[in-house]
């Protein structure tokens, strides 16, 4: 074999899948896939959700998830065909020549163990460091990656940390032993974007001072870029591009790469608000039960008919509680909401029927606001029968135009959920809650689950109807690129407090106050280099003051 | 406070509080039993004035919540008052038959725990397959038979046919701890076959359910062993449900083994309890019950414990 490390060589990855009704039968996720990774080097992964990413990454340690299995191929590590290994032999690969970093350290790490003991037991287990030799090893891992306390922080237990934090200590269990090769399976992707910028920068760092090479696997190709040496991109199990960093960012080919290096560039102009708003939301203090501290702190904001409001923050802002106050799903200890001129009851008991109709919500996950058992004929026919009683041919007449509407056409009235991507379901949620004919949806994070190019879509069926039916939007979100692609007004959320309001442009232009800053300028962006960029401008800022 | 201390000290306070109705419950239950005790002592022909006398002579004159609170005082004492048949103490005839009971209880316990988790881990390592089926089907057969069927049975082969134990599960005072146990093994046996099932189940579940953790495939990823897995990281966070199902078949050997005393003879509170119903004997029934409920909400309690100490997030608090 050659000097590669990782070499892959038309690489067929199956499953068996049971679709409800159907017999159970197998599929092919992965179709002949190959690629080499030499010493040191970070190839990244990039695809949407199904490209068969994390099932390639995951067959460098030979290892298929659920009903996952490696039908074809040859998986050359450290000049030895993996798939021909025996279970013991995989044993010792795994682990300790070549480690995982998975998307949440909060479910990888144990609950019931000490963070240390789960760094080092892959070293100790397989007898590469003594116990005392791995903890130095990992104490000297924890101070890299820029951990607080790193001689006594793996005596915590992995709920005594942050989430970033925890991420941190994930990278370090993968290096400790070190490995040859790093699987990174988007490590980011549940941090918010201030955590995620310092994630990123000590991950690409350990990767630099370490020596290992890396697999870095995620959806994000602004992230990808500033890490990665090559990239490959993937679409549906297939390889679409393969090149250097430069090449995919600044000189796609194909148009799939064009798409996603483009995605995100929808701007729309932001309407001027009228001189009667429509939702007033006024002082509002909140505090959920048993707790002691308020969740949202004296919130004020306004939204016009016809115009969407963006509340953006990170998690812990109290942006999903001011949804809550103002669908009376949570009765604020302090102030009131107007709606369309009248004072709602702050508790859900006292509302009435129009008040539920015409204030509508949309959440992030699709799956699980749908009733698995319930055609998409009955879910959005439901508040037909509700608030205006259709029944029949007219009902089913009125399902069918929605369905139009959301550019799914009547096909669909009789598929269940499962039946339908991750768009299409969170289409027929718009359609369920346009099917009220309400003035004000609420959306909560409706496009954080999606692929970049499939929320793009839904961005654009928002903005449409927004249009044709004058419908106002109220849009939760942490992605700043969403909010430029859909917002009129801005307001941004910091512990509970609104620390900046106004119309898009304003809130989006200079002067920033601190926090709007650190958070504007934690948006990867999809240029090379931009992450040193940033960090050394924040080192420079500090020094200055 | 410590979030872990407080929370045990809310359970026993709470369990506390539970005895204390359950005493009331009984009580009034074997209140307004029909029948009148003086009267079944002393039997139909029985004279008005020496019906009277002996009423005064058992305080049933006194008003009932008087009567509970004596009860209550001489129950928490030590003193369970006196067998209205026998004239025997009742503190003194319980304490030996409980202790009999416990110790069959123990004995069965210590087989079938152990053996219940082992199995229950086997069936996890080796799911789907042969190893998981034939332990599933055994226990599952074991648990639908009738108890008394399955002790009939294990007389027939190990009593009577075999000759190695006794049929009869006759203890006296100052008997040797190897004839006790040896005396004791084919009812201990018996109870075995009827707890371990459900216990075996829970432990497979427990285990499998968390089995499906992100973290166990971290694990993998390790290249640790199978077993390794399951003991090291995924036995730990199945503890609560398995501890729950443990205690509560721990209570059930020791207040529900009638049927097994029955067939083996075996001198336990049981049998003690069944006979003393159909006598009317009041204060035995009273206080069998008072000791039976004391024992299913003690180990119920225990079971809530251990999961309080079991949860990392409760133990250690930010």
């Amino acid at each position: 074999m050659s000097d590669q490390l990782l070499k892959v060589r038309d690489l067929k990855i199956g499953a068996t899948v049971y679709p409800p009704g159907e017999k159970p039968h197998d599929i092919q996720i992965v179709h002949g896939v190959s690629f080499d990774l030499a010493p040191g080097k970070v190839l990244g992964l990039i695809g949407e959700s199904g490209a068969g990413k994390s099932t390639i990454g995951l067959s460098a340690m030979a290892y298929g998830r659920g009903g996952v299995e490696i039908t074809g191929g040859e998986v050359w590590v450290n000049g030895r065909d993996i798939l021909q290994e025996s279970v013991k032999g995989l044993r010792a690969l795994r682990g300790t020549e070549v480690t995982y970093v998975s998307q949440s350290a909060a479910a990888s790490f144990n609950p019931a163990k000490k963070i240390m003991d789960q760094v080092t037991e892959a070293s100790v287990s397989q007898g590469k460091f003594s116990r005392a030799d791995a903890e130095a090893k990992a104490v000297e891992l924890f101070a890299k990656l820029g951990l607080p306390d790193p001689e006594n922080i793996g005596s915590r237990y992995p709920h005594q940390v942050s989430g970033g934090q925890l991420q941190r200590c994930m990278t370090a269990l993968a290096l400790c032993p070190e490995p040859d090769l790093v699987v990174f399976d988007e490590p980011t992707t549940a941090l918010d974007v201030t955590t995620q910028i310092d994630v990123l920068m000590a991950i690409k760092e350990a990767i630099r001072d370490t020596g290992v090479a890396a697999l870095y696997i995620t959806h994000d190709l602004a992230v990808v870029a500033q890490v990665s040496d090559d990239i490959m991109v993937l679409k549906m199990g297939e390889m679409v591009e393969y090149g250097s960093v430069d090449q995919i960012i600044n000189a796609p080919q194909e148009d799939y790469t064009k798409a996603l290096v483009s995605v995100r560039s929808i701007d729309h102009e932001e309407k001027t608000p009228t001189d009667n708003p429509m939702l007033k939301v006024e002082n509002i203090t909140a505090r959920y039960k048993g707790t002691n501290f308020d969740v949202l702190n004296d919130v004020n904001v306004e939204l016009h008919p016809g115009q969407t409001l963006a509340i953006v923050g990170e998690s812990g802002s109290g942006k999903s509680t001011l949804a809550r106050v103002i669908t009376g799903l949570l009765p604020p200890r302090d102030g009131r909401i107007e709606f369309s001129d009248r004072t709602l009851s702050p508790d859900l008991a006292g509302r009435t029927r129009d008040d539920l109709r015409e204030l509508q919500m949309i959440y992030q996950m699709a799956d699980v606001a749908m009733n698995p058992r319930q055609t998409v004929g009955t879910i959005i026919g439901r508040p037909l029968e509700f608030y205006f009683g259709l029944r029949g041919e007219e009902k089913r007449k009125r399902i069918k135009e929605l369905l139009d509407e959301i550019e799914m056409g009547d096909g669909f009235i009789d598929r269940y959920p499962a039946e339908l991507s991750g768009g299409q379901k969170q289409r027929v949620c718009i359609a369920r809650a346009l099917a009220a004919q309400p003035k004000l949806i609420i959306c909560d994070e409706v496009t954080s689950a999606l692929d970049p190019l499939v929320a793009d879509g839904i961005l654009k069926l928002l903005l449409d109807l927004q249009k044709v039916e004058n419908v106002a939007y109220l849009f939760i979100t942490h992605d700043l690129a969403t909010v430029r692609a859909i917002a009129d007004s801005i307001a941004v959320m910091y512990q509970g407090r609104v620390v900046r309001y106004g119309s898009k442009s304003e809130v989006l232009s200079p002067p920033f106050d601190d926090y709007t800053d650190l958070l504007l300028s934690s948006v990867p962006e999809m240029k090379l280099g931009w992450l040193e960029e940033v960090i050394a401008n924040r080192k420079m800022e500090s020094a200055g003051n | 406070m410590h979030l872990a201390l407080k929370l045990v000290a809310q359970r026993l306070a709470l369990g506390l509080l539970l005895l204390l109705a359950v005493s009331v419950l009984i009580f009034a239950g074997t209140q307004i039993l029909p029948g009148d005790v003086a009267q079944s002592i002393l039997g139909q022909s029985a004279t008005p004035e020496a019906l009277a006398n002996l009423r005064r002579d058992m305080g049933l004159n006194e008003p009932a919540v008087s009567r509970y609170f004596s009860w209550l005082g001489g129950a928490l004492t030590g003193d369970l008052g006196t067998a209205l048949t026998s004239g025997a103490d009742i503190s003194k005839s319980i304490g030996s038959r409980l202790g009999n009971t416990v110790f069959l209880a123990g004995v069965a316990a210590v087989i079938a725990i152990p053996l219940a988790i082992l199995l229950g881990l086997l069936a996890v390592r080796y799911r789907e397959r042969w190893p998981d089926k034939l332990i599933s089907a055994v226990t599952l057969a074991s648990i639908s038979l009738p108890e008394f069927f399955i002790g009939y049975v294990l007389i027939l082969i190990f009593a009577v046919n075999l000759g190695w134990f006794p049929s009869v599960a006759t203890v006296y005072d100052g008997m040797g701890f190897l004839d006790r146990l040896s005396v004791v093994i084919l009812p201990a046996l018996t109870l075995t076959m009827v707890v371990l099932a459900h216990m075996m189940r829970m432990t497979r579940a427990a285990i499998l359910n968390v089995m499906q953790s992100a973290y166990i495939e971290t694990a993998e990823l390790k290249g640790l062993s199978g077993l390794q897995v399951i003991a090291r990281h995924a036995f730990p966070n199945a503890i609560a449900p398995i501890v729950n199902v443990v205690m509560l078949n721990l209570a059930y050997l020791v207040v529900g083994v009638v049927v097994v005393e029955v067939v083996f003879v075996y001198p336990g509170m049981g049998q003690y309890l069944v006979d003393h119903v159909s006598k009317r004997d009041v204060p035995v029934v009273q206080a069998c019950g008072l000791i039976f409920a004391a024992v299913y909400i003690g180990l119920n309690m225990v079971a809530d414990i251990v999961s309080i100490l079991a949860n990392p997030r409760l133990r250690h608090p930010k």
